[in-house]
This record gives structure tokens, sequence and C-alpha cells, in this order.
């Protein structure tokens, strides 16, 4: 996984609310390997519906600004994929689907969730024209001379900004997860 | 000791560690995979590593099967690659798997429970953001996306953040021909799409308690389109008594050492939430979605919305899209929309008693439309067949399909048509859901079944009423 500290350029606005899995990946793709280029289905529908769609396979900004709820419904990773696969690194929101943030962080997908009116902002800077400038370990977005601190759980950040491999990671406590396999089994014989 | 919830409960008891950062990692009980779950068996072997625990680690095939006879090809090579692709893992990985053959097979949602699988006071996780539906049983259970399948694969554990905490709690009780559908779409109305992002939902109250299993699962199914991974519902004599006998649950005594131990799981009476939300059951009408977000249902009763009524003019833009996708007219009333077909089943509707409910408005009469009834699993399909509810459905002139999640997604070629408009009992209307261009109402079995006799959205309770 690649490390992300900071990224800077231009963003493409999406600024609708509750853009779900299913508009950013179909499900009818899903079931293709991810070597077939998940780039090609991103926002597939929306893409053949609307000529205009700021996104596309490729070519993208890294950055992608959008609305309220981004990445709700479906669990599917390849929603992750696709904007990953497309060159978009960074999604900014008032707000994400919970399942839709695990799925980024794993795959080098940094989501920064900010109020309201600093997303308009920022949405309105970057239809002037203006690049962003996404600085992970400051936790900040800057766009001129305006900037807007983010929260993010520091597990996450330390995993994004390392790219580390999770599973790697946790087989390191490899003796504590033995020991409560153990105990766990033995009171509750029910749960093996 | 303070007063802890269910959830804090099931949570406490698999904790393994806490990093400094404050997230969990959380032991996992049981492991639910499907064929979608391909990308997560190619990234243990691109990395060289096996299945900690295939013991507790259960395959189904659900999402690719077809909804035609068993007898018949699969005409599609990738789907049936698929469904191959899961067959092949579980035998490379030692895990028990349901395959289109297998007598158990059905919606892994739907499967979980009925084979004892699922327990209440497991920690149980799928790659599909519908796996809360196993907390109508008191487990704590959430959908998980590919790269955590592969963590959990191999390592038997997660690491989660504990989430806020909100109870739900229905007072008094549901009217005649009103579901937990009608109920669960009340609720998302009410606190919307994304009301429960961020919070793990405890449902609570004296409706909830008088819910059966199957009506529990559906409340539960539903609680990811309220923006909740998890929906729980303490578990109760109603839960042990349905349990019991069931492939997986432990039998005997050690069932009723597991039923003591269970009993002490509901929340403490002075437990506290994050956030509470309480609903009248009897204020709550039969209901269906006219949009594409699932905070667009309304009673049955009701008019269509208008944008130009609207103050906000950003809500005003999104409900003038959403009526042009669905081809509908702002104002109009709900009831009376022509529909072009039906569609029963899926993982929130497609148990015994959604059956029986469509099959109970639907008996002698014939539908104005077609439409597919698919059960949720191979027993239940069986169940269905000796009671004669495929008959029902079959006088009526619907298919009645093979069990899988055929048109809640259509993966499986059971599509929409492009522009059709569909009444479905499954739980999500976006757009496209049911293939590019479909227009889905969601609604309640006995609802869907109304809405196939008049083949337009009708309240049920007319329909029903003699
Ligand atoms: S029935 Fe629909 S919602 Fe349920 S698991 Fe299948 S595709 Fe997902």
């Amino acid at each position: 996984m690649t490390p992300i500290t900071v990224l800077a350029g231009p963003a493409a606005v999406v600024d609708r609310a509750n853009v779900d899995t299913d508009q950013i990946i179909p499900a009818r793709f899903l079931r293709k390997p991810r070597s077939a280029g998940y780039n090609n289905f991103l926002f597939h529908d929306l893409r053949t519906t609307d000529p205009d769609f700021p996104l596309g396979p490729s070519g993208n900004p890294p950055i992608l600004l959008a609305g309220a709820n981004f990445g709700c419904g479906s669990s599917r990773e390849g929603a992750v994929y696709a904007l990953a696969d497309a060159g978009v690194h960074c999604v900014i929101a008032p707000g994400f689907g919970d399942i839709f943030v695990g799925n980024a962080s794993k795959n080098g997908l940094l989501t920064v969730a900010l109020p309201d009116e600093d997303v308009a902002a920022l949405m309105a800077a970057a239809r002037s024209g203006l690049p962003l400038n996404v600085d992970l370990p400051a936790q900040e977005v800057r766009a001129g001379n305006r900037s807007y601190r983010f929260e993010i759980d520091p597990f996450r950040k330390r995993r994004l900004a390392e790219g580390l491999d999770d599973i790697g990671l946790t087989l390191a406590h490899e003796a504590e997860i033995a020991a409560y396999e153990a105990t766990h089994l033995a009171a509750c014989p029910w749960a093996g | 000791m303070t007063a802890r919830t269910l959830f804090d409960k099931v949570w406490d008891a698999h904790a393994i560690l806490t990093g400094p950062d404050g997230t969990t990692l959380l032991w996992i009980d049981r492991h639910l995979v499907h064929e979608g779950s391909f990308h997560a068996f190619a990234m243990l072997d691109r990395d060289g590593r096996g299945v900690r625990r295939p013991d507790l680690t259960f395959g189904v095939a659900d999402h690719y099967v077809p909804s035609h006879p068993r007898s018949q090809q699969i005409a599609d090579p990738e789907a049936a690659g698929l469904i191959a692709r899961l067959a092949a893992n579980a035998a490379k990985h030692g895990f028990d798997s349901m395959g289109m053959d297998d007598p158990r097979q059905g919606i892994v949602h739907v499967v979980g429970p009925e084979q004892g699988i699922t327990l209440p006071g497991l920690t149980l996780v799928c790659g599909d953001s519908h796996t809360a539906t196993h907390g109508a049983l008191g487990a704590l259970a959430f959908g998980i996306g590919a790269s955590e399948v592969a963590h959990v694969l191999a390592t038997q554990t997660l690491w989660q953040r504990r989430p806020r905490q909100m109870r739900i709690t229905i007072d008094g009780r549901l009217g005649p021909h009103v579901s937990a559908k009608d109920l669960i779409l009340a609720v998302i109305a009410a606190i919307g799409s994304a009301g429960a992002v961020g919070h793990a939902i405890e449902f609570a109250g004296p409706a909830v308690r008088a819910l059966s299993m199957e009506a529990r699962m559906t409340l539960c199914n539903m609680a990811i389109e309220a923006g909740s991974r998890t929906g729980m519902v303490a578990p109760d004599d109603t839960t042990f008594a349905w349990l019991a006998g069931r492939a997986r649950a432990p039998a005997g005594a050690a069932f009723d050492t597991a039923v003591a131990a269970w009993r002490a799981l509901a929340s403490d009476p002075d437990a506290t939430f994050d956030r509470a939300v309480r609903l009248e059951g009897s204020a709550v009408a039969p209901m269906v979605t006219w949009g594409t977000t699932l905070d667009s249902a309304l009673p049955v009763t009701a008019r269509l919305p208008d944008p130009d009524s609207l103050p906000d003019p950003e809500a005003r833009a999104r409900t003038a899209e959403q009526l042009a996708y669905m081809g509908l007219v702002a104002g109009t009333q709900l009831a009376g929309t022509r529909i072009d077909q039906v569609f029963i089943g899926s993982c929130t509707n497609g148990r015994i008693e959604d059956l029986r409910a469509a099959a109970a408005v639907l008996r002698g009469r014939r539908a104005a439309v077609p439409g597919r009834v698919v059960a949720g699993s191979v027993p239940i399909q069986r169940a269905a067949e000796a009671e004669g509810l495929d008959r029902i459905f079959t006088a009526a002139g619907l298919a009645w399909g093979e069990p899988g999640c055929s048109m809640c997604t259509g993966i499986n070629g059971d599509y929409v048509a492009p522009g059709a408009r569909c009444a479905a009992t499954s739980n999500r209307n976006f757009a496209g859901r049911q293939g590019p261009g479909a227009r889905t109402h969601l609604m309640s079995p006995a609802m869907a079944a109304a809405a196939a006799l008049a083949g337009a959205i009708t309240d049920v309770r007319q329909e029903a009423s003699p």
C-alpha cells in the first residue's frame, strides 16, 4: 500500500448527498477480478447518463469533494478499488458510510470528514480552479490562504501514512490472541 | 459494576486487547463468506496466508445463484465461475460451504440463523452490509469490506472502534397488516438514511418484544439503511424457542447452560445510550418508498412531495431529481401508482412468515402484473411448498424461483428492465440497484402482494378487508 503524506492538486466536485456504493460501482462489475481495472467501472452508470460527470476512468484529480453520507449502502470494497484505481486518493465530505471509511483506509484512500460549511467553501474554491492541499501529518486541508483542520483516528492515520499491512500488525499480537481464544472457548463452549 | 447495554456485554466479552489509540481487537466467533468474498481469498493467496479457523468459517452461494431450476445450466460463465471459486476456496481451506446443491443453501443472512450458526452473544461478520440481520438473535453482527474479510480469515479477529449507541424503542403494538418492514421504513423515515451513522442500534420496547424472530430479522436487516452497521434485539424466550433444535445450536443440557448465559445479555435497566428514539407502534402505517434513498419512505396514504414547496434549495433539487428518475409526478397520490412487476424475497423478506403474508393476500386471486417470488433458503422453499404457498403464487401468475438473492440486486441475471417499475420487498431502492434505470418501490410482502393484484401501489388494509 502506498503511504500517503501530502496530496496536492485540483479537486473534482460531486455535490450531492447519499452517493451510495451502488452508484460508485454498479453491482454487476463486482464479479471482475481486480486486474480488470476497476477504474473502468467508476461511476459507470452515472457517467453514461451524464456526459459532464466530473470523474472518469483516468485523468482524474487526486481529490474528490462530495456531499454528505458518501459511500453509504453496500459494503462492496470495489467502490474503493474503483476510486483508487482511477487515481482518486482522497475524498472530502461532510460524512461517510461507516463501512466505506474502513475499506478506504485499507486501500490507501484517505477519507476526510469536515463540517458542511467547510466542504461548501472547499467546493467553491475547487470550482474557481484553486488547487487543494491535503496534509495528513498536519491533519489539515488547505486552499488558498485558508486551512481546515480535520480529525482522524490515530491508528488509521498511522496505517495510511506508513502504508502498513494490517494482518501483519495483528499477528504481532499472536500470543494474546491465542490466550484469549483458549479462555473464551472454555467459558462459552457454544462459541466454538 | 456500571450498568451495561446488550452491545457492551457482547463487545466486552470479545475484546482481546485495546490499542493505545482506543481501537479494540475483537475475537470473531462466526465468519460467513459468499461468492463475492473471492477478492479476500485472492488477498490471502497473494500474501501466502491460510484460514486460521476454518471451523468458524461458513460459506454460502447466494448472490450469483440463478433463480431458474437448478437442473438448468448457469448461462453466465462469470457467475458460474464465482460459485465454483467459492467451492474451490472452501475445499482448499477446509471450511463448510453450502453450494447450489446443498439442502441448507440460501441467502447468507437467512442461512446463518436458520442453521443455528448465529447464536446470541456471539460476534459474527460477513462481507455484506446486511449482516446486521443476525443481531435479531442478540449477536453482535456487522458487515465488513474485503480487506477485513481477509483479516478475519487470517486472524479470526478484527480491529474496531467502539461505536456510540442508540436505543430505538417502539411502544404499543403494530396495527393489522402492518409489519416489521413498515416499522423499519418508518424508523428510517424518522431518523434519516444517515441517522444512525457511527451508532450501534438496539431495538427495544413492547412492540419489538411482541415480534417473531422472522420479523426481528427484518427489522435488524435494515439497520444499515439508517447508517448503522449493527442492529440488535435482546434475546428472550421467543429467541430461545426459535433456536432450539437448530442444526448447529447447542443441544440438551448444553442448550440450557447457554440459555442461562444468554438471558443475562439483555441491557441492564439503568444502562445509558448516547441517543434514544421512541416511536409509537400503533401509529405506523404500511410504508412505501417513492425515491432512490431510504428516507423517501412514506405512508401509503400520503401524497408525493412537491419540490416547489420545499424551502431548502438542496432538498428541492434532490427531490426533483429523484422524482424524475422514478418517473413520478410531484404532489400526486402515492397509492394508485402503476407498477410493472413485483419481487417478493431477499434477506429482508424472504422468510416463511413473509411468504405466508404475501400468500394470504394472493390466495385464490390473479395478479395483474408479472412477478417473482423467491424463498430465502431451500428449507424455507420446502416448507412453503409443503404448505402449498408455491401453488398460490403460481396460480396468481407469479414465478416461483429457486432460493438466492435474485432480483434484490439482479446480479444473478434477474434484472428489472430500464424504466420498469417494481414493487419489491428487498431493502434498497438506489438508482440502478435492480438493474440500470430500474425503478424500485420498497414495501412489505403483503403490500407487494396487494400491488401485484391491483397492478398499482395499493393500501393492503383496503385490499385485505372484505
Ligand atoms: S438479498 Fe439482497 S441485500 Fe440480501 S444479501 Fe442478497 S443481495 Fe444483499
